[in-house]
C-alpha cells in the first residue's frame, strides 16, 4: 500500500471526473492528477477499473474506487472533519441521492442527446432536456445552492450542467435553460460558477467549446447514432 | 408521534422486493400496499410523481424512492442491531459499487434473455453468465457479500433470486453449472426468514413472465 497517497485518473473535459476534482479541492485534499486520453486508455486505468474501463478513478493508498457518485461519498466519509457534502439526516441524504441519480439518469443522456443528434431526434432530446432540467431546478427549493446557503453534494454532482449547458447552447444554437422559464436554475449556474474553489477549477472555455464542436461532428457521423 | 412505515411495492419486482428484505432484517414493522402497475394509484403517483414507480417507502408520511436509496435509508434510520453497510469507507464504497453494478449491468442484461430471440438471446445469456462469474469472484469464500453478515449487496441481489428459475428456462442454461458458489450463496440467503418470507415462489414468477411476454407481444 502506498501510504495515504491520492491519485485521480480523469480526462480534462469529462464532467464526471471534474466533479471529483471539485470535491478534492473543497476538502483541501492533496492529490496527483493523471489525465487520460479520450481514445486510448492507459494500462493503469484498465488495471484499476477493469469492469467499466472509464474515468474517474480515485486511487487512495493504492486502492481504487470507481463510479463518480461512489467516489464522492467515499471522499465525504473518509475526510469527514469539515466541509461535509451530505448532512447527517437520513431523509435529506436520501433526497440528495435521489436527485443525483435523476440528474445522471435523465438530464445527462438528454443533454448529450441535444449535442449528438440532429433533426427530429434532436428536437425530442431538447424537449427531454428542458423538462428534466426544469424538474431538477425544483430541488433548489428557492435556495442559492442545492445544499442551501453552502455548496453541497448536489451542487458538486450537478455542477457540470452549469458549465456544459451554456456551451452546448452555443454549439447547437438551441436554448436548454431559458432565464424566464427556469429562473432559479439559471441563477444557480451563476452562483455555482462564481464560487471561489469552483471558479479556479473549470476547463478552459474556448478549449472546451472547440472540443464540444468536434465531439458533435464525431457523434453525428457515428454509425451507432440514430 | 407513532411511527408509520408504509411500503408501496409490486410482488414480482426485483427492485421492490429489496425493501421488505431490508425492513425484516431490521425488525421493522410496516404496512404493505400491493400496487397495480397497469393502473397506478393516486398514492403512488403522489408519492413518486417523477418516476411513478415502485418501490416507495413512506416513513412518517415522507416518501423515499429508488430501491437502493431506500435500503440505505432504512440502514441509517434503524440503527439497533447489525448494519447492512460496513463501517469502513472503502468497504462501503465497494458495497455501493457492486449494488450499482447489479442495477446497471446484471438485471438489465438478464432481461434481454427473455426479451430477445436467437443470436441476441445467446449473446445476452453469455453476458449475464459473465456478470454472474464476476459477482462470484467478488463473493469469494465469504458466506455473504457483506462478509460474515448479510449486508447491502446481499439485500440488493437476493431479491432477484426468485427470477433465476425463469432465466434458466428462457436461456436454456443451469446456474448451478456456471456459478456453483453463487448458488450456494442463494441457498444460504433463502434460509434467512427475511428473504424466504419476502420472495414469491419461483414458479409464480415464471407464470407471470409468460403473461408479461404475451402482453408485450414477445410470444
Amino acid at each position: 500500500m502506498e501510504g495515504d497517497e491520492v491519485t485521480l485518473f480523469g480526462m480534462w473535459p469529462a464532467p464526471m471526473a471534474l466533479r471529483i476534482e471539485w470535491a478534492l479541492k473543497l476538502k483541501r485534499i492533496k492529490y496527483k492528477y493523471i489525465d487520460e486520453d479520450h481514445y486510448t486508455k492507459s494500462p493503469l486505468l484498465l488495471k484499476y477499473n477493469p469492469i467499466y474501463k472509464k474515468v474517474p478513478v480515485l486511487v487512495h493508498g493504492g486502492r481504487p474506487i470507481v463510479e463518480s457518485l461512489v467516489i464522492l461519498e467515499y471522499i465525504d466519509e473518509t475526510w469527514n472533519e469539515d466541509c461535509m457534502f451530505l448532512t447527517d439526516d437520513p431523509c435529506e441524504r436520501a433526497i440528495a441521492r435521489f436527485w443525483a441519480r435523476f440528474s445522471d439518469d435523465k438530464c445527462w443522456p438528454a443533454i448529450v442527446g441535444v449535442l449528438s443528434k440532429t433533426g427530429e431526434a434532436q428536437e425530442k432530446a431538447l424537449k427531454e432536456a428542458q423538462e428534466s432540467l426544469k424538474t431538477l431546478g425544483e430541488a433548489l427549493n428557492g435556495n442559492k445552492f442545492f445544499g442551501g446557503e453552502m455548496i453541497g453534494y448536489l451542487d458538486i454532482t450537478n455542477g457540470w450542467i452549469s458549465y456544459w449547458v451554456p456551451l452546448i447552447e452555443v454549439v447547437t444554437d438551441l436554448k436548454l435553460v431559458d432565464e424566464n422559464e427556469m429562473p432559479s436554475l439559471h441563477a444557480w449556474f451563476r452562483n455555482f460558477l462564481d464560487f471561489p474553489v469552483i471558479k479556479e477549477m473549470l476547463p478552459p472555455r474556448e478549449r472546451l467549446l472547440s472540443h464540444l464542436k468536434s465531439l458533435r461532428e464525431d457523434l453525428i457521423a457515428s454509425p451507432s447514432n440514430s | 408521534m407513532a411511527e408509520s412505515v408504509v411500503l408501496l411495492g409490486f410482488w414480482a419486482s426485483p427492485y421492490a422486493l429489496r425493501v421488505p428484505i431490508a425492513l425484516a432484517e431490521k425488525g421493522v414493522e410496516f404496512e404493505y400496499k400491493e400496487q397495480d402497475l397497469s393502473s397506478k394509484s393516486t398514492l403512488l403517483l403522489q408519492s413518486n410523481p417523477i418516476h411513478k414507480k415502485v418501490p416507495v417507502l413512506i416513513h412518517n408520511e415522507r416518501p423515499i424512492c429508488e430501491s437502493l436509496i431506500i435500503v440505505q435509508y432504512i440502514d441509517e434510520v434503524w440503527t439497533d442491531g447489525s448494519s447492512l453497510m460496513p463501517k469502513d469507507p472503502y468497504q462501503r464504497a465497494n458495497a455501493r459499487f457492486w449494488a450499482d453494478y447489479i442495477d446497471k449491468k446484471v438485471i438489465g442484461t438478464s432481461a434481454r434473455i427473455w426479451k430477445s430471440k436467437g443470436e441476441a438471446k445467446e449473446t445476452a445469456k453469455k453476458e449475464f453468465i459473465e456478470c454472474l462469474k464476476l459477482l462470484e469472484g467478488e463473493l469469494g469464500d465469504k458466506p455473504y457479500f457483506g462478509g460474515d453478515t448479510f449486508g447491502f449487496v446481499d439485500v440488493a441481489f437476493s431479491a432477484y433470486c426468485c427470477w433465476f428459475y425463469s432465466l434458466e428456462i428462457e436461456g436454456n442454461f443451469k446456474m448451478e453449472e456456471e456459478c456453483p458458489k453463487l448458488m450456494e450463496w442463494v441457498k444460504r440467503c433463502m434460509e434467512r426468514e427475511s428473504v424466504s418470507k419476502a420472495l414469491p415462489d419461483q414458479h409464480k414468477i415464471y407464470d407471470y413472465l409468460g403473461h408479461l411476454k404475451k402482453r408485450l407481444g414477445l410470444e
